[in-house]
């Protein structure tokens, strides 16, 4: 079958990438950002592209894996097993997929409990319920002195390499692409576009959204252990709303719904920022002057940008720059043009 | 007469509010029964009660001999009651063709696991599916469009493509609420047909909300009026034509001579 080959392809070429290309730690930094990204991307839009369901608390997901899988690293494992050298080799590999997987384990777990009961709101709420939950999470986190609350906690290695973490994003796309392109996974788009056709055609709409949930807060807890042993060090303000923002954004941008769409957004909305950092430089080697403060400004302060860029797109393109593409428009103005259309005619 | 579904003394209300009142109907395993009634009488909400988009606030439903109140809507289409929907609801940015391979996603012998895996089984009964799909769009002369995204469809094609959906659910009972809404006289003979060669060819009871009384004197069997949530009467069209009562609450006068002309 051909999606398995695909996945057989990625899982190639990241390894390749990673043995033979040498990369300074600035790009590396770069790269593994954008493979974080493409699975907190391509997970939320199960959630908010597929299943049309309005979440913004992907953060709080990935800040459950990544604390959980680094806790189980730096502090689990070497308690159990301390004859065990853990800085590399099989002990290693193994103790980091498993701390990897039970990380993602504990966040779709967190996925289940919060998605039953806040998956019967619709829209905004939806969306300020899961806002909350990812708050509350940070705040306990902070509140957590084994994992070093609010001074931020070391993690003792950092085993996410390019491999790891494309071998991980290839998956997620596998697993959400396999999905939603089902008989199974119509469920997904049928909840999306009508709820009440949905239940009268025998889809479980509570169901379908919590699975959608619960899939994208695996991943999401997946994104954060791969996370946290790159960065090696965790703190949790790094997992607060902005963050889960950023991932919404990159839904929105690449098009709700298009697997391809949000990959590549989330591929151009991480390299943005680094690229914004050198347009200050580029500007006054051209011109012999440096930027205007305010334009300077602007520029240093990516979330301005992000909303500049949300806003202009909104305007000219609402389906996102690749939504629709597969003939599937945004959700956002579905119920509008129904209703036109049935009237209309 | 075995019914395959049976309503006795269902009573929903809003709040102050009575929409149907001790309303009982039975509709057999083959009946093409009409429901009609002045706007507000309560039809729409006999349809909500039976699908379990309301709970009816008291009375019994009995489907097949098993109880449908307090199911999910999901639940009770699973058990073999279709429904189509006043204002049409189809899945406006699928196409037609995923609109009704979305209606098989409740018979799936296989889950997610397989979806995943993508094993050979899984291929067998994608392409089972597929097949299921392209004939019954055939059967229905959408196969030609069945590419197309389902809000580009001509109206009479989507209340057509929404009737498409709810047989491939595989009901027992099809619902049908106000099929032919909107529909220019042409379109309603067509409909009209459609009603029963659905009937006929898949051997499924219907029930259809209609306002033209063309089409529910031309095609039922049997007839209910609803009055301000009430059943005043019950019977043959032909009986129906004469009640006096009916004929007060709804037809007004022109119902004596031949159908009256529709009311939409």
């Amino acid at each position: 079958m051909r999606p398995k080959i695909y996945f057989l392809i990625g899982v190639l070429v990241s390894f390749l990438v990673w043995y033979f290309v040498p990369m300074d730690q600035y790009i590396r930094e770069i790269v593994l950002t954008i493979g974080i990204n493409i699975i907190l991307a391509v997970s939320l839009n199960l959630v908010n592209g597929h299943t049309g369901q309005f979440s913004i608390g992907h953060a709080g997901f990935m800040a459950i894996g990544a604390y959980f899988s680094a806790w189980i690293t730096t502090v689990g494992a070497p308690t159990w097993w301390p004859s065990l050298d853990l800085s590399g080799g099989l002990a290693g590999t193994l103790v980091f997929l498993g701390a990897l997987l039970a990380g993602a384990l504990l966040a779709a777990l967190a996925g289940l409990l919060i998605g039953i009961p806040t998956l019967r709101l619709r829209g905004d709420y939806l969306a300020i319920a899961t806002l909350g939950f990812g708050e509350i999470i940070r705040v306990v986190i902070q509140n957590t002195e084994v994992v070093g609350g609010s001074r931020g906690f070391s993690v003792a290695y950092g085993y996410a390499t390019i491999f790891w973490t494309y071998l991980f994003a290839a998956l997620t796309i596998y697993v959400v692409a396999n999905l939603v392109n089902s008989a199974y996974g119509r469920g997904f788009l049928a909840v999306r576009d009508d709820e009440v056709a949905a239940e009268s055609i025998g889809v479980n709409t509570t169901k379908y959204k919590v699975i959608a949930f619960v899939l994208a807060a695996f991943f999401a807890g997946i994104a954060g252990g791969l996370y946290s042993h790159f960065k090696q060090y965790l703190h949790p303000d790094r997992f607060n709303f902005i963050t889960s923002i950023e991932v919404v954004v990159m839904v929105i941008v690449g098009g709700m719904g298009s697997t391809f769409g949000v990959i590549a957004a989330a591929i151009v909305l991480s390299l943005l920022p680094e690229a914004l950092r050198f347009i200050p430089q580029f500007y006054q080697q051209i011109f012999g002057v440096s930027l205007p403060h305010l334009v300077d400004d602007l520029l240093k302060n990516r979330m301005m940008i992000y909303s500049l860029l949300l806003i202009i797109l909104m305007l000219t393109r609402p389906q996102g720059i690749f939504g629709g593409i597969s003939g599937r428009p945004a959700f956002l103005f579905k119920r509008k043009s129904v209703r036109a259309d049935g009237l209309a005619s | 007469m075995d019914s395959l579904l049976e309503l006795r003394d269902c009573t929903m209300q809003f709040g102050g509010l009575t929409a149907l009142s001790k309303l009982s109907l039975q509709i057999g395993p083959r009946d093409l029964v009409g429901l009609i009634g002045p706007n507000g009488a309560g039809k729409t909400t006999v349809f909500n009660i039976i699908t379990g988009i309301y709970k009816p606030t008291s009375g019994t439903i009995q489907f097949g001999g098993q109880s449908l109140v307090g199911r999910k809507a999901s639940a009770i289409a699973a058990r073999g009651v279709a429904r189509t929907f006043q204002n049409i609801r189809l899945f406006a940015s699928l196409s037609v063709y995923d609109n009704v391979r979305a209606a098989f996603t409740m018979h799936l012998k296989h889950g997610i696991a397989h979806a995943l895996w993508r094993g050979g089984s899984f291929g067998r009964e994608e392409s089972e599916i597929s097949d299921q799909v392209i004939d019954i769009l055939k059967i229905f002369g959408l196969e030609d469009q069945r590419d197309v995204e389902c809000k580009s469809l001509s109206y009479g094609d989507q209340r057509r493509l929404e009737i498409v959906r709810a047989l491939a659910t595989r009901p027992k009972l099809l619902l049908l609420d106000e099929p032919a809404a909107g529909m220019n006289p042409r379109e309603k003979e067509e409909l009209m047909e459609l009603i029963q060669f659905v009937k006929e060819k898949y051997q499924i009871a219907v029930l259809l909300v209609e306002h033209d009384m063309k089409v529910v004197m031309g095609i039922c069997m049997r007839v209910a009026v609803l009055d301000y949530g009430e059943k005043i009467a019950e019977g043959t069209p032909a009986d129906i034509r004469k009640n006096p009562e009916v004929i007060e609450a709804y037809l007004g006068e022109e119902a004596k001579g031949p159908p009256p002309a529709p009311t939409l």
